[in-house]
């Protein structure tokens, strides 16, 4: 194999880890609001399911909630798994998981803002969703970006579990290449993009806090 | 008319009577100062007023429009939440902390509501706001945020915020004690120059001198109850001991 075939395949391998990255974010932070809706809400069932959804997600593997995504369907139900499914899987698996860290971060901000900021908005006639929307959860995303910031940072390393279940992004391929031609090269190329690849994670969150630093 | 008009309003925190069948009105143009010890249920008098809070007992209702009805065995009856929402057009609050969004630029802690809530033009609330502004002496502020103001300043702001949205009634919970002695009497000032324009008010205030000089009728509060109510002239010389106790306490420090 050449060197510009590697690449080419380790090229591919890059693509896919950006967008099971791209798109948990997508999925998973809207997604974790509603679960911080629910884990938050007067209703004490709807409260206790979002309890215990977090406290699972958090508290087994995220490389068996990937297995058990991918592999569930067909032990659990019968279901013949198409080789097609594995990308689908990985990121519902992702999403899942990412979902209930989001939430308990969104949970966490929206408990530290003062009760004065509700009453003013209500006094103003500002109905709930407006002081939510308008009020709240802009200083809430504030408060809450260095945390968000970890995780997101944490999502970056965490695509490559995705190897588990033979998704071929960076990390597998990476592992393929390195023992069908005996090399160290295509490790210290995939650690080079996951370090290059935070790094600009890092700068764009470092951009956006500075950007929310107009107030206090 | 009677702007606001509360009978035998009672609240109670789980085994805690903190007001006890209170009974108040407050004309058309009409100051009420409210005064009392710490813990006497001033702010819970006044976010009961304004909703913040649901009382148990009694009614409460602006400008003749009833939000909360006494019901049997004078329990509270609250309006319908559309009712309700009607009904707190009638009124502000003026808070001690000032609660000013700090995400909005001053203009935009005046305009928003006015825009979003009552769908008024913007260039009308633009106008407005600094209009408002001048009055409040923050004309060169408008582009600022709450963290770049004195705390003076966000009383005002806060204020102008306020009056924006046209209420019948304004009320102030201390609305200048989280501020330093020297910026207290830029914000008695502010409120003084509303009473002469016979803005309705009810202010929650530790200021005698200011309560006195301002206010058209004075309710001293104790315990849960109205201990003693009149203009400042009658309230000021009355033989109640514990108004008397409490005055002077003042006087000491
Ligand atoms: N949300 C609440 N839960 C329980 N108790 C409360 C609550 N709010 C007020 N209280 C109690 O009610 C009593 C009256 O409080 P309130 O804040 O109305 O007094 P205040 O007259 O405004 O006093 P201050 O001059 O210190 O502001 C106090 O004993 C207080 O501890
Ligand atoms: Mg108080």
């Amino acid at each position: 194999m050449n060197f510009s075939t590697m690449l080419s395949q380790l090229g591919n391998g890059m693509v896919t880890t950006i967008t099971i990255f791209g798109l948990t974010l997508l999925f998973s932070l809207p997604l974790g609001l509603g679960i911080t809706f629910l884990r938050m809400s007067k209703n004490g069932v709807l409260r206790n399911i979002a309890k215990f959804y977090i406290s699972v997600m958090r508290g087994t593997p995220l490389m068996l909630q990937l297995m058990v995504v991918y592999f569930g369907p067909y032990y659990l139900f019968g279901i013949p798994i198409s080789r097609s499914y594995r990308y689908i899987a990985v990121i519902i698996g992702f999403v899942l998981n990412y979902a209930a860290y989001f939430a308990e971060i969104y949970r966490s901000g929206i408990e530290s803002m003062p009760a004065g900021q509700y009453e003013a908005a209500q006094l103003l006639g500002y109905n709930k969703v407006q002081t939510f929307f308008l009020i709240i959860l802009p200083q809430v995303i504030k408060r809450i970006l260095p945390s968000v910031t970890n995780e997101v940072i944490t999502l970056v390393k965490d695509t490559s579990l995705a190897f588990v279940i033979s998704v071929s992004e960076m990390f597998t391929v990476a592992k393929a290449i390195a023992s069908s031609q005996t090399s160290m090269m295509p490790y210290v190329a995939a650690g080079i993009f996951y370090y290059v690849f935070n790094f600009l994670v890092a700068t764009i969150m470092e951009y956006i806090e500075k950007k929310l630093n107009y107030y206090r | 008319m009677n702007y606001l008009e509360i009978s035998h309003i009672k609240k109670s925190f789980g085994d805690l009577e903190v007001l006890k069948d209170i009974s108040l009105t407050v004309k058309k143009g009409e100051v009420l100062a409210i005064i009392g010890p710490s813990g006497s249920g001033k702010s819970t008098l006044l976010r009961c007023a304004t909703l913040l809070e649901t009382m148990d007992c009694g009614s409460l209702s602006y400008l003749g429009e009833e939000a909360v009805k006494a019901g049997e065995g004078g329990k509270s009856i609250y309006a319908s939440p559309s009712e309700l929402k009607k009904i707190r057009r009638n009124f502000g609050l003026v808070f001690q902390n000032f609660n000013l969004f700090p995400h909005y630029s001053v203009l935009k802690n005046i305009i928003d509501a006015p825009i979003r809530v009552q769908k008024r033009k913007k260039e009308e609330a633009i106008k407005e706001a600094r209009e408002l502004l001048a009055k409040m002496g923050l004309s060169d502020k408008e582009s600022y945020y709450p963290f770049q103001l004195s705390g003076g300043q966000q009383q005002r702001v806060s204020i102008a915020r306020a009056l924006a949205l046209h209420p019948n009634v304004l009320f102030f919970d201390e609305p200048t004690s989280a501020l330093d002695p020297e910026l207290t009497g830029e914000i008695l000032k502010v409120i003084k120059d509303l009473a002469a324009e016979h803005m309705t008010m009810v202010i929650v205030t530790h200021e005698m001198n200011f309560a006195r000089n301002v206010a058209d009728h004075i309710i001293f509060m104790d315990q849960g109850v109205i201990a003693e109510q009149g203009t400042p002239e009658e309230l000021f010389g009355s033989d109640n001991p514990r108004m008397k106790e409490f005055l002077g306490k003042f006087n000491e420090v």
